[in-house]
């Protein structure tokens, strides 16, 4: 059944029609963020925590956008650190929420599997802002969103995702979206920041960038963290641009009218250059505007009645 | 000290190759005598046998009783009385107490403890360095004197080289084997479950089979150079397999020991992020469960332990990056062991018994394992094809932490003798 | 055993939908500032015929929108899985006269939900309700201005408009539970 159920963890756990029910949703939602009055009363009423244990300003505020846009009350709570640290455990902050008859979390943690330990302790909606290097479904959708409206479909694209995947949320995520809808992706990338049997996941693993700008339709660009330098995985930013970074001269040599992405935040000359990202082939800013529509839409289809009201309403008629 | 008859049970002593039906008899803390027909002794209890087995009792070498230090986890009392539950007349206590079980008070202790509970014997393991922290050799004089069996500094793995070999040098003045928990630290740092295409399809950070295999390979090499006894902890990998296979054809003094987590389960069970899969070593691929099971048949891993590592349901609940490692096992490790062993027919319940009573007290040095006339009389009666199911509530571990919740087993103890006492009887 | 009458046939809706396009221009004094808003679903197509009549009778070239109306509904949070939202363009409504065409005027809640989003998207001076069938049954004080036809209905019935833009054929047909 297309319908998503409680929670949104991961685009593994979704059908490709669930997948595309949801970019389909987006579109209308697009819309409402033209016009004069950007509201609508779809969520009036409900109750949404922006639960982030991770900074992040980018994600929350367009998850804060989307809901109010949508007419929800929303709190932002940003939480410190691991439950170790902090001396709260997720477990009691879930419970927490759930005492005050929150009807959704959107969750950022730094914890692989910390949407799913939230959604399966709590009966409110759990929407998962990025967890660990597990998965970040609303950035994959947004993606998705942005290539269809580029070319006008997903299946047959080829997607290359570039950088340091094997901590990458997005990248995952990315993944499973393009393979559920037909995509051919590779992934490129130091083969010490690529996963250990990523091929499996039914990628094909590119050596160089160059080899993935001859061969993509679209490129997926990810940010590349200092912290990767500092712990041995490449030797220095320096060389990862040299040898990786998306550069107007690699650009040059793409036989295609290549499509730039990039998750964001960018750090411009590491793993791409300004000129690529401010230029005509980025769609960076399409991104980020889609990401909104995106995160309504996934607001809109979660908050629906429960299923026992489902059945006990019946009609669905606009009467 | 009245006598114990046991009688009419299928009796299994792979220390005389023996395996015939009799009966067996106990007095005064021994075995008095096994074979048949030799009527009822005066004021002797008398147990049925039929359809059951009767083996010398189990012994586990590699157990974490938490006491002293983490008391609300286990106690040796609770831990002892768990392993009588599980078939086991004894158990190794591995150090990674809190004070370390690194000097006579803390092994004194722990063996009062277990005197105290009269259940399984808990014969304690010292640590190889003071507080386990890998820098200064305990002394193993005072520890063996106090009691331990063996050294290990288990919980973490012997980083130090040197400190592997002193310590392979050293245990041999004494006749002890040296314990490691073979990880290598760096490669390992961070990791939380077997780096393979489960981690990867989760985003968690993996521990690689080199990790283990690295270490393993030293520690053979070592004990080599020194012609000491290394003991091998929890083997998981296929690589390490055939690491110790060779080293065993070279006549190399290595043993080993696999848990039956590793026989039975594979990363596999991780998916959900649940945390009662996560321990270390991790669990591992299908190949790697098949070898470590292949290994356990033709004899290249010695014994089967549990690595008993209680933990509270708190710690358990929590993100899986942050929950601690390790499982209980003494209650589930016979049940495991003949649903998926000896169901499968790769080891016969001789071979099993073996692995699990009569090569660990040999290789240890232990009393046990045998029921030779005048052994001391530490028997397990188990009925191998008794169908139940896993209840963590009814484990007599103070600690619930198992993946086996729901898990239909065949194969339970069902009394426990220690010492010519009865210290386990089901159903009582 | 459901019963299904036909109420109108294709020949009937013209007719209708003929007399409505005239009575919305006598009502609204003329075409200038006029401006049609179709509701999502089969309204949209209404409109659209309403105004290429209007065109031809007035030689104007009067705005059509579309308007889906399902984010603004009162149940949205009673019904079960989410109803599928449609496109929503409208033209500038400032100042404007607007006449909202649906095709089956029934609780009147769409109706309301309709006026709630025109507030959003400006200040129209005037709002008049055109439909293609009033069914009686309603839940809220609307009314419509233009009227296709009435038909008198129990809350177990359904009316069914059919445009031949979406199900190949134009009919009203009333479905009445046996």
């Amino acid at each position: 059944m297309t319908a998503l159920g409680k929670d949104l963890i991961g685009l593994e756990y979704l059908s490709a029609e669930q997948i595309e029910l949801i970019l389909d949703t987006a579109e209308p939602f697009k819309e409402v963020s033209e016009r004069p009055i950007k509201k609508v009363p779809a969520l009036r009423g409900k109750t949404i925590v922006n639960l982030f244990f991770e900074a992040s300003t980018r994600t929350r505020i367009s998850f804060e956008f989307a809901e109010k846009r949508l007419s929800a009350d929303t709190v932002n709570v940003a939480a410190q650190g691991s439950s170790v640290q902090k001396g709260e455990t997720l477990v009691d902050t879930a419970r927490n929420l759930e005492a005050m008859r929150i009807d959704m979390v959107v969750i950022r943690h730094q914890s692989s599997g910390a949407a799913q330990f939230l959604a399966q302790r709590i009966r409110s909606n759990v929407i998962n802002a990025g967890d660990g290097k597990h998965e970040h479904p609303t950035q994959g959708l947004l993606d998705l969103l942005t290539l269809r409206d580029r070319f006008g479909r997903i299946r047959g694209l080829k997607v290359a995702i570039v950088g340091d995947v094997l901590h990458s949320r997005v990248a995952r995520s990315n993944i499973w979206g393009l393979l559920k809808l037909g995509a051919e992706v590779a992934v490129c990338g130091p083969a010490t920041l690529l996963p250990r049997k990523i091929e499996e996941l039914g990628v094909t693993v590119l050596p160089r960038v160059e080899d993935a700008i001859q061969w993509a339709d679209a490129l997926n660009v990810l940010r590349l963290q200092l912290e990767r330098m500092q712990a041995g995985f490449i030797p220095s930013l320096r060389e990862y641009n040299r040898v990786f970074g998306v550069t107007t001269e690699r650009l040059a040599r793409a036989p295609k009218d290549l499509v730039i992405l990039h998750p964001g935040p960018m750090n411009r000359g590491v793993e791409i250059d300004s000129d690529v990202a401010d230029g005509p082939h980025s769609v960076i800013l399409p991104q980020v505007t889609n990401g909104v529509a995106v995160r309504m839409a996934v607001l809109y289809l979660l908050a629906g009645g429960s299923p026992d009201w489902a059945q006990a309403a019946g009609r669905g008629e606009e009467r | 000290m009245n006598g114990i008859l046991i009688r009419g049970g299928r009796v299994i002593d792979p220390s005389r190759g023996f395996d015939e039906i009799a009966d067996l008899y106990l007095l005064d803390g021994k075995v008095e005598a096994v074979g048949r027909n030799f009527g009822t002794p005066p004021d002797a209890m008398v147990l049925d046998a039929t359809g059951q087995v009767v083996a010398p009792g189990l012994i586990d070498l590699h157990v974490h009783l938490r006491e002293p230090g983490q008391e609300e986890l286990e106690t040796v009392a609770t831990g002892a009385m768990a392993a009588a539950a599980g078939g086991f007349s004894a158990v190794c206590a591995m150090p990674n107490t809190d004070p370390v079980c690194d000097n006579q008070g803390v092994v004194g202790f722990v063996k009062a403890q277990a005197q105290r509970a009269g259940k399984a014997r808990v014969y304690p393991i010292g640590a190889i360095s003071l507080g386990q922290k890998g820098q200064q050799l305990a002394e193993f004089g005072e520890l063996v004197g106090a009691g331990a069996v063996a050294v290990s500094d288990d919980g973490k793995p012997v980083a130090s080289s040197h400190l592997m070999r002193t310590a392979l040098e050293y245990a041999r003045t004494f006749g002890i084997p040296v314990a490691d928990h073979c990880e290598e630290p760096t490669l390992a740092e961070g990791g939380v479950m077997h780096e393979g295409i489960v981690s990867t399809r989760l985003g968690l950070k993996g521990i690689p089979a080199a990790a283990e295999e690295i270490m393993v390979a030293r520690d053979i090499l070592l004990a080599q150079l020194t012609g000491g006894h290394v003991h091998l902890c929890h083997i998981s990998t296929r690589g390490s397999v055939e690491l110790i296979r060779r080293a065993k054809e070279q006549g190399i003094r290595v043993t080993a020991e696999a848990c039956p987590h590793h026989f039975t389960l594979t990363h596999e069970a991780c998916e959900g992020y649940d945390t009662n899969a996560k321990m270390n070593p991790p669990l591992r691929e299908p190949e790697d469960r098949e070898a470590i099971r292949q290994a356990l048949t033709d004899g290249t891993i010695d014994v089967i332990a549990t690595d008993h590592a209680p933990h509270h349901y708190d710690a358990k609940e929590r993100e899986f990056d942050d929950a601690p490692n390790g499982i209980v096992g003494l209650e589930t490790a016979l049940g495991l062991a003949i649903t998926e062993l000896v169901e499968t027919g790769l080891l016969d319940l001789p071979g099993l018994v073996a692995r699990m009573s009569t090569v660990p007290a040999r290789i240890f040095g232990l009393p046990g394992g045998t029921l030779a006339v005048g052994a001391p009389a530490d028997v397990v009666v188990f009925d191998p094809a008794l169908e139940w199911v896993v209840r963590p509530e009814q484990f007599y571990s103070k600690s619930r932490n198992t993946p086996f919740r729901g898990r239909r087993l065949v194969g339970r103890a069902t009394v426990t003798v220690v010492r010519g006492q009865v210290v386990f009887q089901r159903g009582c | 055993m459901p019963t299904r009458t036909l109420l109108l046939d294709d020949r009937a809706i013209g007719r209708a939908l003929a007399r409505m396009a005239s009575e919305i221009v006598e009502r609204c004094g003329g075409t200038d500032d006029l401006v049609l808003i179709g509701i999502q679903r089969r309204g949209v197509e209404l409109a659209e015929r309403l105004k290429q009549l209007i065109d031809r009778a007035e030689g104007a070239r009067v705005p059509v929108g579309k308007m889906d109306i399902t984010l603004y509904r009162d149940d949205l949070q009673v019904v079960g899985p989410r109803p599928v939202v449609g496109e929503t363009s409208l033209p500038n409504l400032d100042g404007k006269t607007v006449v909202i065409v649906d095709d089956v005027l029934y609780t009147g809640r769409t109706v309301r939900a309709a006026l709630d989003e025109c507030a959003d998207f400006g200040r129209p001076r005037r709002i008049l309700l055109c439909v293609l069938i009033d069914r009686g049954g309603r839940e809220l004080p609307i009314r419509a201005d233009i009227v296709g036809a009435t038909v008198n209905t129990v809350d177990s019935d359904r009316v069914d408009v059919l445009v031949r833009e979406l199900d190949g054929r134009d009919a009203v047909e009333l479905v009445r539970s046996g």
